[in-house]
């Protein structure tokens, strides 16, 4: 499919208007469809057009309205682009050193056993500099959701080499395309976790189509109930990604999901408890 | 109060332990190094027992990190560990000191550089008490001298650290960590103070609570790098302490910290014996420094020396304090060998008498 393909699909996308001519007000003939999460502040997200952080956070809004745990929750924002992500997400949140998110996390939900906690870590700070806190986080199965946004790049610092990008890849720091010879092979997450006891709940999505996003959402919402349980940890990685860097337009970008990201890292459940098991969880949680 | 003492023999490490439950610790994150294991063993022995969490982490690093995710969440937190593992904490510690989060640490010192020796030292001074980490910022920093201060120091740590919203560290070392003595544990009130800030859900009735230490507009991070200043300001006026013996007529003076203190004690009574007029200035706080009064000392003294476990680190403190008014002289020993009495009296008398 080419860019004008896709394009040709939503024809009114060179007709979209970003700002309401009617502002705030809403006609009273006009029928509400969609608004923006509750949850989610004004302050307008700095990432570049075409970002699936975006599109993530709009999503966690949506997910902490629609379990109504605004109150509950408290989130670890990490080193990376979305170092920022707590000027978006009206709730408690912290800010963790690079790559120290889950183990902020742990110290949070230790004090705090009964709130809703989650990180949100990019590429390089899960898989690089805190491989050694994300296993071990998930080995005590902390009951914590990690959402783990892979974009196979190093956004934050423009566009080097992350363990996620791609064999041959270009990047600032493989400008001949990732030599997997050199430099190793980009890291499966969801498959390397997976096997750990704590891993509870272990699912890799993608935001790249409408389709995708839904299923994305739901894997979120999953993340988040099943911190209840307290059966281990929920790891959620959301194939993203970084038109900015990986020198794409949008659509471009999408687009390259589709045909490279995906081969390699294949959609889907890796990990997930039975609907028994969950049932049987749920009356235990009732009976409480 | 008296008749409800509890008196126990007990390592320095265990004190610090037994003392962290006692001041209502909620929880302690902590990886095992020698020679301050026992805490942690102590820990994992007791708490289990009585209230709190205590986790073995997978490494300094992730212990510091676990401390500030529970500090920010309101918690009362401790961890320790020796100088290689601490040295591992000072990006951790860099982030609770900008995010200003109350904590308490404890540095059971050890030789180095690098791997060193699981002996004592107090080679970790700088380290300690100019920051540490990187970026500006001080930790308030306590410095034991018997085992029972390893369990007092613990109880006015936490108040420190809730009172300014700053890490505080027990700097201290093998010895006094591995040694048993006597301790008594008073019955306290525990005061917990009230912790709006912390993230602990974001109710209705506040904004949302952000622990961060990321300022990335400069006049933002001038703003908070100015309220730290003031706030050591104000930890520099009205936390000082140390201790002085046979200060009032003394011609020289003795400056050490920790065990090196318990030794000039004793040299300033071997002195006196041989007709020296010698006091000892013992600093409790290390950072804030007792430096207006070594310098008001300074005024009838001859000249003054440290004796330290290091290679002389804090008689640039005490140089500083005295403006250049007397001689300091340095005296210590490094690698784990503790100096003898003895041995910093020879030193003293020598140092006398070049100056005389």
């Amino acid at each position: 499919m080419s860019d004008k393909d896709l394009l040709s699909k939503d024809k009114n996308i060179e007709e979209m208007v970003l700002e309401s001519p009617q502002g705030d007000k809403i006609p009273e003939d006009y029928q509400l469809v969609y608004e923006k999460p509750t949850t989610l502040t004004d302050t307008r997200f700095h990432y570049c057009p075409g970002c699936g952080h975006s599109t993530v956070h709009k999503l966690l809004g949506e997910v902490f309205q629609e379990l109504d745990i605004q109150e509950n929750t408290i989130g670890v924002a990490p080193v990376g682009c979305s170092v920022f992500a707590y000027d978006y997400l009206d709730i408690d949140m912290q800010e963790a050193a690079h790559g120290r998110a889950t183990a902020v996390a742990t110290g949070i939900k230790r004090m705090l056993p009964d709130k809703y906690v989650f990180t949100y870590q990019g590429d390089g700070d899960l898989a690089a500099i805190g491989t050694a806190e994300t296993i071990h986080t998930i080995n005590r199965g902390e009951a914590i959701l990690i959402v783990f946004i892979n974009n196979a790049v190093y956004g934050m610092t423009s566009g080097q080499m992350a363990p996620t990008t791609l064999p041959g890849m270009k990047t600032t720091t493989s400008p001949y395309g990732r030599d997997i010879s050199l430099v190793g092979s980009p890291m499966k997450m969801c498959e390397l976790i997976a096997p750990l006891p704590g891993a509870f709940y272990v699912t890799r999505q993608s935001v790249h189509t409408a389709g995708n996003v839904r299923k994305t959402k739901k894997a979120l919402i999953n993340g988040f109930k099943y911190q209840k349980y307290r059966k281990g940890t929920s790891f959620v990685e959301i194939i993203s990604n970084c038109p900015s860097n990986w020198k794409m337009t949008p659509l471009q970008s999408n687009k390259f999901i589709e045909t490279d990201m995906l081969e390699y890292y294949p959609l889907g459940d890796v990990k997930v408890p039975s609907r028994e098991e969950i049932k049987e969880l749920d009356a235990k949680e009732g009976n409480k | 109060m008296e008749n409800k003492e509890d008196i126990r023999l007990m390592k320095g490490n265990e004190a610090f332990a037994e003392a962290g439950i006692q001041a209502g610790c909620d929880a302690y994150f902590g990886y095992p190094i020698t020679p301050q294991s026992e805490v942690l063993e102590y820990l994992s022995r007791e708490v289990p027992k009585r209230s709190g969490v205590v986790l073995q982490a997978e490494s300094e690093v992730a212990a510091i990190n676990m401390i500030y995710g529970a500090a920010g969440a309101g918690a009362r937190v401790m961890t320790s560990s020796s100088s290689p593992g601490i040295s591992l904490m000072q990006e951790g510690l860099s982030y609770i000191a900008a995010a200003e989060l109350p904590c308490l640490l404890l540095n059971i010192n050890r030789g180095g550089p690098g791997l060193g020796t699981i002996q004592p030292s107090q080679g970790d001074y700088f380290q300690a008490t100019k920051g540490g980490g990187h970026g500006d910022y001080y930790l308030i920093v306590l410095a034991p001298s018997s085992v029972q201060e390893m369990a007092d120091f613990v109880f006015l740590g936490f108040e420190l650290a809730d009172k300014y919203r700053n890490p505080v560290m027990m700097l201290s070392d093998g010895a006094i960590g591995q040694m048993m003595e006597k301790v008594i544990f008073r019955k306290r009130d525990v005061k917990k103070i009230k912790k709006p800030w912390a993230t602990t859900g974001k109710t209705k009735d506040r904004a949302r609570n952000i622990i961060t230490s990321l300022f990335i507009k400069p006049e933002k991070m001038e703003e908070v790098n100015n309220k730290l200043k003031e706030k050591y300001e104000e930890i520099n006026k009205n936390e000082v302490r140390y201790q002085e013996i046979l200060t009032e007529d003394a011609e020289y003076l003795l400056v050490a910290y920790g065990l090196s203190a318990r030794i000039s004690h004793k040299t300033v009574e071997l002195a006196r014996e041989q007709g020296y007029k010698v006091g000892l200035l013992r600093p409790i706080t290390l950072y804030p420094f007792p430096s207006k009064r070594i310098y008001e000392l300074s005024q009838n003294l001859k000249g003054a020396m440290t004796l330290e476990m290091n290679s002389g680190q804090m008689v640039e403190d005490v140089r500083l304090a005295v403006e250049g008014k007397i001689p300091v002289h340095y005296y210590g020993r490094m690698g784990g060998i503790i100096p003898s009495p003895d041995e910093a009296l020879e030193q003293l008398e020598i140092f006398i008498k070049q100056n005389n």
